[in-house]
């Protein structure tokens, strides 16, 4: 017995080290972000790799909030963001929906083509998109981000919604219309409430998606009216020097929304990205 | 309660047509059993009565009203499915009173429905339990509790009972048909399980490839099956099928299997040219043993028991042949016994149409 109980014991230390060292290998980017964020300037080099700063200061994040446009681009970002997770999730919980119940002419070509626009990078068609765009005066604005990012998102989301609704069996739906309901209030009140799960986590795919993107953010625009967080982070990166206090301060801000969204939907988030994977 | 009147339906899903003009017309208050193998659309025509998926052709009457163009909610029936199809995010009560709600009915009215659904159920105690809490039985019992809330025009059984085991299958066969006697309801009820529709059926409907085969009460369907078809899916164990010779003789029509002598049966019968027939006999109606007048003699294989009864598998001039008997008979494999049938319930079909020979 004593021996099943030390051997057990060493088992559990082995797997407690082994998700410990997982979890600070993939914690210690943030940390150093944060660590650097709240790192005085005249020691950030002399302590240049020292894991706790000798002193700690919060004028980075003063400068950051208070002598950059950052709040501007913070604001534009949760716009786009916000904007493009609702959009796009309204637009592929429909598509999706029609997808997994009806069968229709043109389907197969229709999801076809849809795994075709996500094979090709983002690059390729960033010229004609800024071009096209420039015609019709939406480089500079947040709607312009805002229908890209819709656009990019909804195929995958589209695919993410579909796999929902058809882990939701047809009967109910049919159960629901037999005792009164037409198709849609079907939908809203019996469909709807079972793929809530799936539905926050396309909403978080397509938020942290827009989120961080930067590519179209900063080719399509240029005024910082009209930037988002990505691009003004870059702003603290010029050619002579890298102010990396404040960028990494700016950085840990931008991560908050973030993290307040995940924690708020996370319930939902396991539940929708594990759902379907077993029988019931 | 309501009369359904189905008037050659018509079900085509691309070039498969999975029911080819289907004439049926179910009594009100009456409890009618499509029964038939997997794929014989007996699903797809309570689907077509439901208003679940269109027919391609022919005529649905609820009440003497045509229905075909109008949706589910608007035929005022009821459905359980095999699945129960429960909203998983309601309890019991909420389920329950979901199409009251949905009718805009006063409170008190559902809690009076659902309260007495619930009684008659057996639910009382089990109201604020989601679906996920519940027993299969217990499931069952409040997809009934949703039916019968709402005092629909017909209720729609789809396969009811195929996820429970067998004895809650059991229970629930009794119950449902109690239910069906308190509420005189008109029901339409598909099963695949020949059992359940002997034992519920006001009147049996054996559906096969899209076609109806016979509609009759259960004892008819047992006793005067009209095809192959029906007279090999009603009963268990099956009726036995054996390859004879038929040949008129100046009394009567001499039956023969593997040349020897099986039963005489009656001149007036319709026999093929070749003589060639299936003969049709029910395992029951095999007597074992010389004290029956046997003249027929078969070899024991296999002796199958169940307590009740015995089931004998024995081999007649090289064709299987079982006998069902509540006799305890000590018989030994490779024994020869006499055979003695019973020539009143010899059913004989035509071999290649497997038509009845009458």
């Amino acid at each position: 017995m004593r021996g099943t109980s030390l051997s057990r014991t060493i088992k559990w230390t082995l797997h407690y080290a082994a998700l410990l060292a997982y979890v600070a290998v993939a914690l210690f980017p943030l940390y150093w972000l944060f660590k650097v964020s709240i790192t005085p300037n005249d020691i950030l080099y002399k302590q240049g790799m020292a894991l706790l700063p000798s002193k700690v200061t919060l004028d980075h994040y003063a400068t950051v909030v208070g002598k950059s446009d950052f709040l501007l681009y913070f604001r534009n970002s949760i716009i786009v963001s916000g904007v493009t997770a609702l959009a796009s999730t309204l637009l592929a919980t429909a598509a999706g929906y029609a997808f997994s119940r009806f069968g229709f002419r043109g389907k197969f070509w229709i999801v076809g083509l849809m795994l075709v626009t996500q094979m090709f990078p983002l690059v390729i068609v960033i010229t004609p998109i800024f071009s096209i765009f420039g015609v019709l005066g939406l480089t500079n604005t947040l709607t312009g981000l805002i229908i890209i990012y819709t656009a990019f998102n909804i195929p995958f989301a589209t695919f993410l919604m579909q796999s929902f609704f058809d882990g939701i069996p047809k009967e109910l739906e049919e159960a629901a219309m037999i005792d009164g309901a037409t198709r849609f209030k079907a939908l809203v009140e019996i469909v709807a409430p079972l793929t809530l799960p799936g539905i926050v986590a396309t909403v978080g795919f397509c938020f942290t998606g827009a989120w961080g993107e930067i590519l179209f953010a900063l080719l399509l625009n240029s005024s910082p009216s009209a930037s988002t967080f990505p691009v003004g982070l870059l702003l603290y990166s010029t050619r002579g020097t890298v102010e990396y206090g404040p960028m990494m301060a700016a950085g840990v801000l931008a991560l908050l929304p973030v993290c307040v969204f995940f924690f708020l939907i996370q319930r939902y988030l396991v539940q929708g990205l594990t759902a379907g994977a077993v029988k019931g | 309660m309501a009369s359904i009147e189905i008037a050659n339906v018509r079900k085509d899903f691309g070039a498969v047509s999975v029911l080819k003009g289907i004439d049926l017309s179910i009594a009100s208050g009456e409890f009618a059993v499509l029964v038939g193998p997997s794929g014989c659309g007996k699903s797809t025509l309570l689907r077509l009565i439901a208003g679940l998926d269109d027919a391609s052709g022919g005529d649905i009457l609820i009440d003497g009203r045509r229905v075909n163009d109008l949706p589910p909610r608007d035929r005022d029936i009821a459905m359980v499915f095999q699945s129960y199809a429960l909203y998983p995010h309601m309890n019991v009560r909420d389920n329950m009173a979901y199409s009251l709600k949905l009718k805009r009915t006063p409170a008190a009215r559902i809690a009076e429905a659902v309260g007495g659904a619930a009684a008659k159920l057996g639910l009382e105690a089990l109201t604020e339990r989601k679906p996920r809490a519940l027993s299969g039985g217990q499931r069952q019992r409040v997809a009934m509790g949703r039916a019968i809330v709402r005092n629909p025009k017909a209720f729609l059984f789809d396969e009811p009972l195929s996820n429970l085991d067998a004895r809650m299958r059991e229970q629930m066969r009794f119950e449902i048909r109690k239910l069906h006697r308190d509420l005189g309801a008109t029901s339409v009820y598909v099963t695949h399980d020949q059992i359940e529709a002997m034992t519920m059926a006001d009147r049996i409907v054996a559906m096969n490839a899209g076609v109806i085969q016979q509609v009759g009460s259960p004892l008819e369907l047992y006793d005067d099956p009209a095809n192959m078809f029906v007279a090999g899916f009603i009963g268990s164990p099956a009726m036995n099928f054996l390859e004879g010779q038929a040949k008129r003789v100046g009394t009567g029509v001499k039956i023969t299997v593997g040349g020897k002598a099986f039963c005489t049966l009656p001149l007036a019968l319709a026999l093929p040219d070749d003589g060639h027939v299936t003969v049709g006999i029910r395992p029951e109606r095999i007597g074992i043993g010389a004290d029956r007048n046997g003249t027929t003699e078969a070899i024991i294989d296999l002796v199958e028991t169940t307590g009740a009864a015995n089931v004998v598998h024995a081999d007649l001039a090289g064709q299987p042949l079982k006998i069902f008997t509540t006799q305890r008979l000590q018989l030994a494999h490779g024994e020869r016994v006499p055979l003695a049938f019973d020539a009143g319930h010899v059913c004989l079909f035509d071999r290649a149409s497997g038509g009845r020979l009458r």
